[in-house]
């Protein structure tokens, strides 16, 4: 199992750079994984964090639709707050694991 | 007289009529299962139809043939569940008391959830292959196509049967080849995952093969629209792909009647729990296959595997017992690979799919993650297989519990 230090916590991570436990997640430290990744949180991003670890916590599965249907912000928008593959980079952000989408 | 009402006569539904029938006793239980279709799809067999390898006729029967005896059939639209009072409204208004109730009214495909995907060009140069319908369309069309771009596109997942779409194209590579026209044929396949499959190892060595037959994969192609006029398809991130013909796996939902009766998830997929399969709202209902939330395929042979399991927590639901099903996440699937090959998978909600050898250990006879021509084989038997013994609920000689042995880690 990897670790990694983030904004000097130490915190279990994969191979890919996700959380392997999300009780480590404070908002601290998404701030400093979305820097990383190019990104600057605002209140909207922490609103689909939000979103998605209560989703996560819930063993429902985490899909672009579902953000788009969740009345926060639309598919375009979702991609607007993390460009490229906004699922993918939300869920590190959110300290949850990388979603199996299709299964 | 206590009831078990199971909504939806597919594959889930009709398994599960077939097992309890046996289990429950006539005099004191009766069974009722709803559904407004009359006719029973083999829809594993819908993939091969646009290459004229079935016709309808092959993946249709009437699915009173494959209900027991002893059960009630109502063909009737479903106008929603009322929990609280156990109760369920048809269409008509008439309503069906239970103290069971069983949820296996499956998915659909929703095209109109995408713009302009069933505008002008639906069915003309756009088809589905989900539905009857759009897999005679496009076997008619393929007759006289001279080729172009074909460009298979999944616009959101889940879908039913994931491996579905690499077999269309893999399907696709072989005719066109054996019509001679391949060189005019550009296929590509758009995902919005990030490789050909869900699960890391498969989709590497999935993703090998299509490069081996020079199938373009594009990767996490989420789609928002077709704009018909210039036939291209374009994504929320504004990537666009031209298509001369556009096979699309639409977007999926639940039925709206779970929506309806508040039992559902945003896409109307009813929220059950993921090993014991009873609804998350009231725990007289449970659910079983393409209908549910479950985080593994919507697929004929989880809907199998989840039925061993189903049957085994009911009875202890009925007899006042803690559960003692639980339900893995067990899949199998077998996969066309073109020119009468085959490959295989088996997994669950924990273990990716590996290589190795099913059902038994070393020796097969079917070949796990790679293609063997006992595989393709072992597809073609199974439609038999589904008609004369899955959907009747008899045993086979599979788990519903994925095992690992003849797997190679």
């Amino acid at each position: 199992m990897a670790q990694k230090i983030i904004a000097g916590v130490t915190i279990d991570v994969n191979e890919e750079g996700y959380f392997t436990n999300p009780a480590q997640w404070t908002k601290e430290i998404a701030v400093e994984i979305a820097r990383e990744e190019g990104i600057q949180l605002t209140d909207k991003h922490l609103a689909v964090l939000d979103f998605l670890r209560e989703r996560f916590s819930k063993g429902e599965a985490l899909t672009i639709r579902s953000v788009g249907n969740s009345g926060i912000i639309d598919i375009k928008g979702f991609y607007g707050l993390f460009p490229g593959a906004p699922m993918k980079k939300a869920a590190k952000v959110a300290g949850i694991p990388k979603p199996a989408s299709c299964v | 007289m206590k009831r078990l009402l199971i909504l939806g006569a597919g594959t889930g539904g009709t398994i599960m009529a077939n097992k309890m029938r046996k289990l429950l006793a006539r005099e004191e239980w009766d069974i009722t299962i709803v559904d407004q279709h009359k006719t029973h799809y083999y829809q594993p067999g819908f993939l091969f139809i646009p290459f004229g390898m079935y016709t309808r006729q092959d993946v249709v029967k009437p699915k009173t043939s494959f209900l027991p005896l002893g059960v009630n059939v109502i063909f009737q639209q479903i106008e929603r569940i009322d929990g609280p009072e156990n109760h369920v409204v048809l269409k008509d208004g008439i309503s069906l008391k239970y103290d069971f109730l069983i949820i296996a009214t499956g998915t659909r495909v929703v095209p109109e959830e995408t713009p302009g995907l069933t505008g002008p060009l639906w069915h003309k140069n756009i088809f589905d292959f989900y539905t009857i319908e759009g897999a005679t369309a496009l076997a008619e069309f393929f007759k006289t196509w001279p080729g172009g771009e074909l460009v298979l596109n999944i616009a959101d997942v889940p879908i039913k049967c994931p491996v579905a779409p690499l077999e269309f194209v893999m399907f696709a590579d072989a005719f066109f080849v054996e019509r001679g026209v391949r060189n005019k044929v550009n296929i590509s396949y758009a995902t919005p995952m990030s490789g050909a499959f869900t699960k890391p190892r498969a989709s590497k060595v999935l993703g090998a093969l299509l490069e081996e037959k020079n199938i373009n994969i594009i990767p996490d192609f989420y789609l928002e629209k077709v704009d018909n006029e210039r036939k291209v398809l374009v994504s929320y991130d504004e990537r666009e792909i031209p298509f001369d013909c556009l096979v699309t796996i639409p977007v999926h939902k639940g039925d709206q009647m779970i929506g309806r009766s508040g039992l559902g998830d945003e896409m109307d997929f009813a929220k059950a729990h993921k090993y014991t399969l009873q609804s998350d709202f009231f725990p007289n209902i449970f659910v079983i296959g393409d209908a549910g939330n479950f985080p593994t395929s919507k697929a004929g042979s989880v809907v199998h595997f989840q039925a061993d399991v189903l049957t085994e927590n009911l009875m202890c639901a009925i007899e006042n017992r803690p559960f003692t099903g639980s339900f893995d996440g067990h899949s199998n699937c077998y996969i066309e690979t073109g020119f009468g090959k085959g490959a295989l998978i088996d997994f669950n909600y924990d273990t990716e799919p590996l290589p190795g050898s099913f059902p038994f250990p070393g020796i097969g006879p079917f070949g796990l993650l790679k293609e063997t021509r006992m595989n393709h084989y072992g597809k073609l038997l199974f439609r038999w297989i589904y008609w004369h013994i899955l959907l009747k609920g008899k045993e086979m000689p599979i788990d519903s519990k994925m095992t690992m042995a003849g797997k190679k880690m």
